[in-house]
């Protein structure tokens, strides 16, 4: 399927075979379907090979420092709330380097489509442990296999109360997409964390090894019930894929500094300085 | 009758210094003197030992003096902490027998006089009349401010307190510590303002709508001074969870459109120097007020330094163009935070502004100026069909667009890019790029302000940033036509012009508020020689009295 946010790409960095190929294409596709403006769209990401996605998409693009999408991706919404923001990244990425951001961006709650391509690997600098790698993982870094238990980004998005928390595969395309989809259309904060097989440097978690470790959550399932969604979290071996929990309605980070600082919902380029006010408020020096 | 008088007040954390200091610089200004008042204070938030030093001049006053005409300790401890600054003229007002001194005592219990009316908390108050008294100053005018500070049911008891300060006051007699009042009616209309009040006014000035930052002594002034005028200017207020985030949120509001500013000391800075470069390669501009305190790592939190210019010049990896403004003084704080907005915006570059906890917890007697009620101007492009982020041109400027303004994209990659904005790895892009960025710093070098100077000898005394009117008072005293000085408020990138006057100069002596002589390293590198450095860094500014000895030995030995 062709889309408007379509690049034509010369020369992709991607290794072939790799599932950053299909979120990329499920990304497009979801945006497309959802009738998004490209040019109202803004992809902020990272340093590594997922956080590339946005170079190979038609749409703004702040590709910034590894760990640091999130807070540019708050900033720009503040700056112009009309934006579609999204900040993307890999694992290291979004919760090794950028772990503080993380915790700080889900409690803030701006309206940003947090993307995490999950491979449970360093891609770029090729191979070492990622926060998600799992134990006995063996890499050039890591010789006798990782030793720590791995991050649960679930888990800790639900224990900071996350608006919306999803998980899924980019090996499934109906479910990846159905998932973006609904972030895309989600105010407030989403945490979409996609495990993605990364064929050259991840030779445990291949792409049969996700397809037979994830399960998807039924309809019953309630996504509210924060106990059930932490009970959830927790499960592993098969993981579960769908929303796995969806917060009470909080404050929204853009419309809390905007009505607190009265600027309304204007782009803040459109903003003026008031003169007469500033002379008023300096005789008060007097 | 004296020209100026300094009026020293010492006691703990929360003891009422402050309330003594607005009491008396209020008064002062009123009455007509010109006035000025600084602080020094440990990094606690109870007890040790802090002090306040208000001087007041019939000419214009902008600088400390270390030894003080009146001290007014509030405990045993400030008498200790100050003993160096009291000489045997200093009139001391305290009780007899608490402390020992080859001083004037002036024996009074001011806590027992308080607590005769009732209640203790009122001395500071009689402390202040007192002192008010013995200048001779109407007291008029500070009954007024006393009614001012005090609207409820604390007034009719300060009122009292104010009485009974005013009538010690007068009782002295003497007239020793007497002064003229020499502002006219308007001068008095004049701002008093710190460093910090400067900082945020230029910066609302200058079309600041965001503000993220980490709290640090002695930034966070800015910091809650914006905060408090959010709703006056519409100015959107983040606590950054550290300053990494503080930096990359301003350069986010920054990509959309909007005027962003953090405030740091120089820990956090350090922290920021992966943003600033950043900000250097995707030429997104941002603006960062770093008021220093003496490091290295926690160093002296509260307490004043110059140490940090070198980190603001050389932090961020890479090569890249960028400015580094130091004013010298409220005013300046002012102007040069409001160019801060429009030389980060016009160069897209990062623009540091450099103060220090002397600076910005200093208050000075600045002339009422007229705000150019200009708009700023938002060097921003709508974008077209073809828009390229990083379009080459001969001054190295490319026309900045923001997401959702045109029919362009807007790419910015902090991996070096093509014109489009998009990752490469081509060295003759790289080349073309680079060579664009670096462009900027010629033209940025042309902007340089020329550096203030003050008479014309043939030594010349060069300071930058706060120390600005300490050596001017300095070499007023001296009086040497011999001399002459000048102040760099822009520091960073040096201009030819600017150090023209330099480079015909006999003797060059500099005078900073560090251990290394950084700014005389910088000239160095430009080919200026040194005849002497006068440093000091002890976490206290430079004081007129002792700057103008160390100055007047440095001047024996070129003789
Ligand atoms: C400050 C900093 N430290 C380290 C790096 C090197 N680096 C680049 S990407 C990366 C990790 C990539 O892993 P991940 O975020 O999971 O992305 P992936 O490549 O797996 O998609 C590292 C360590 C860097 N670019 N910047
Ligand atoms: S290294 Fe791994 S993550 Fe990166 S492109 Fe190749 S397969 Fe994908
Ligand atoms: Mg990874």
């Amino acid at each position: 399927m062709t889309t408007r946010f379509d690049r034509i790409v010369e020369d992709n960095a991607w290794c072939p075979g790799c599932g950053n190929f299909s979120i990329l294409a499920h990304l497009k596709e979801a945006l497309e379907e959802m009738g998004l403006d490209p040019l109202q769209s803004a992809v902020v990401s990272g340093i590594g090979q997922a956080a590339k996605t946005p170079q190979y998409m038609s749409v703004n693009m702040f590709n910034g420092l590894h760990g640091r999408a999130l807070p540019v991706a708050q900033g720009l919404k503040v700056s112009n709330p009309s934006l579609t923001v999204i900040a993307e990244g890999g694992d290291g990425d979004m919760y090794g380097e950028g772990g503080n951001h993380f915790m700080a961006a889900i409690r803030r709650n701006a309206t940003i489509i947090n993307i995490v391509h999950n491979n449970m690997v360093y891609g770029l600098t090729k191979g070492q442990a990622s926060p998600t790698s799992q134990r006995g993982f063996k890499t050039p870094v890591q010789t006798e296999g990782v030793h720590v238990e791995p991050f649960n980004p679930i888990a800790t998005a639900i224990s900071l109360d996350a608006s919306l928390v999803i998980r899924t595969f980019s090996g499934n395309k109906e479910h990846c997409k159905a998932m973006l989809k609904i972030a895309i259309e989600h105010k407030g904060y989403v945490l979409i964390d996609i495990f993605q097989p990364c064929v050259t440097f991840n030779k445990t978690n291949t792409f049969k090894w996700f397809k037979d470790n994830v399960y998807e959550l039924q309809d019953d399932y309630d996504p509210t019930d924060k106990v059930k969604a932490f009970e959830k979290a927790l499960e592993s071996h098969p993981f579960p894929i769908g929303v796995i929990y969806k917060g009470p309605p909080k404050v929204i980070l853009e419309d809390a500094l905007r009505d607190e600082s009265r600027v309304g919902d204007k782009p803040l380029y459109s903003s003026t300085v008031d003169y007469q006010r500033l002379g008023i408020e300096m005789e008060k020096y007097i | 009758m004296r020209d100026s008088v300094s009026i020293l007040i010492g006691g703990k954390a929360g003891q009422g210094i402050a309330s003594i200091e607005t009491l008396l610089t209020k008064g002062f200004k009123r009455a007509g003197f010109y006035t000025f008042s600084t602080k020094e204070f440990m990094s606690r938030v109870r007890g040790g030992s802090n002090t306040t030093l208000i001087r007041i001049s019939k000419n214009p006053v902008n600088a400390p003096v270390y030894k003080a005409d009146i001290f007014v300790p509030l405990d045993t401890n400030a008498f200790y902490h100050a003993q160096d600054r009291i000489t045997k003229e200093t009139f001391v007002i305290a009780k007899k027998g608490n402390f020992e001194c080859d001083c004037t005592f002036y024996d009074h219990d001011l806590e027992s006089l308080a607590k005769s009316i009732g209640s203790p908390i009122v001395s500071n108050t009689i402390a202040a009349a007192l002192v008010f008294g013995l200048l001779g100053c109407d007291v008029k005018v500070l009954r007024g401010i006393v009614e001012e500070m005090y609207p409820n049911e604390l007034l009719e008891v300060n009122l009292k307190a104010l009485e009974i300060g005013a009538k010690l006051g007068e009782d002295n007699g003497s007239c020793l510590y007497c002064i003229e009042p020499t502002l006219s009616a308007t001068q008095t209309k004049d701002f008093f303002l710190s460093g910090t009040e400067g900082v945020g006014f230029g910066a609302i000035a200058g079309g600041c709508n965001f503000i993220s930052s980490y709290p640090m002594s002695p930034s966070t002034g800015v910091l809650t001074f914006l905060a408090k005028q959010s709703q006056n200017f519409g100015i959107c207020v983040e606590q950054a969870e550290d300053e990494i985030a503080a930096f990359q949120m301003g350069l986010g509001v920054w990509y959309g459109g909007g005027r962003s500013i953090t405030t740091t000391s120089g820990g956090g800075f350090a922290l920021m120097g992966e943003g600033l470069s950043l900000s250097g390669i995707t030429e997104t501009p941002m603006v960062v007020y770093l008021a220093q305190r003496p490091g290295p790592a926690t160093g002296l939190p509260t307490r004043t330094e110059q140490g940090d210019l070198e980190l603001s010049i050389y932090s961020g990896h890479g090569e890249f163009p960028r400015i580094v403004l130091a004013p010298g003084d409220p005013k300046e704080c002012f102007e040069l935070a409001r160019s801060a907005f429009e030389l980060a915006d016009l160069y897209q570059i990062p623009v540091i502004i450099l103060s220090d906890q002397y600076l910005a917890d200093s208050y000075f007697h600045v002339e009422q100026f007229d705000i150019e009620s200009k708009q700023p101007v938002h060097h921003i492009v709508k974008t077209d069909v073809d828009y390229k982020r990083y379009s080459l041109s001969d001054d190295g400027i490319s026309p900045r667009g923001i997401p959702g303004y045109g029919e362009g994209f807007v790419l910015v990659d902090s991996d070096e890019h093509t014109e489009e904005g998009l990752i490469t790895e081509s060295m003759s892009v790289r080349n073309e790029q680079n060579g664009k960025r670096l462009k900027k710093g010629e033209l940025i070098r042309n902007e340089a302000i020329f550096p203030e100077i003050v008479g014309e000898g043939e030594i010349v005394v060069v300071g930058w940033g706060s120390t600005k009117h300490i050596i001017k008072e300095a070499l007023e005293f001296i009086n040497d036509t011999n001399i002459a000085s000048i102040h760099f408020s822009w520091v960073y990138p040096l201009s030819e012009a600017q150090l023209a006057p330099l480079r015909n100069a006999k003797q060059v002596i500099t005078i900073e508020n560090n251990a290394t002589g950084q700014f005389a390293k910088l000239l160095k590198q430009h080919g200026i020689v040194i005849y002497a450095h006068i440093l000091k860094s002890d976490g206290l500014p430079f004081f007129v009295d002792e700057l103008s000895e160390k100055l007047v030995s440095v001047l024996k030995e070129i003789r």
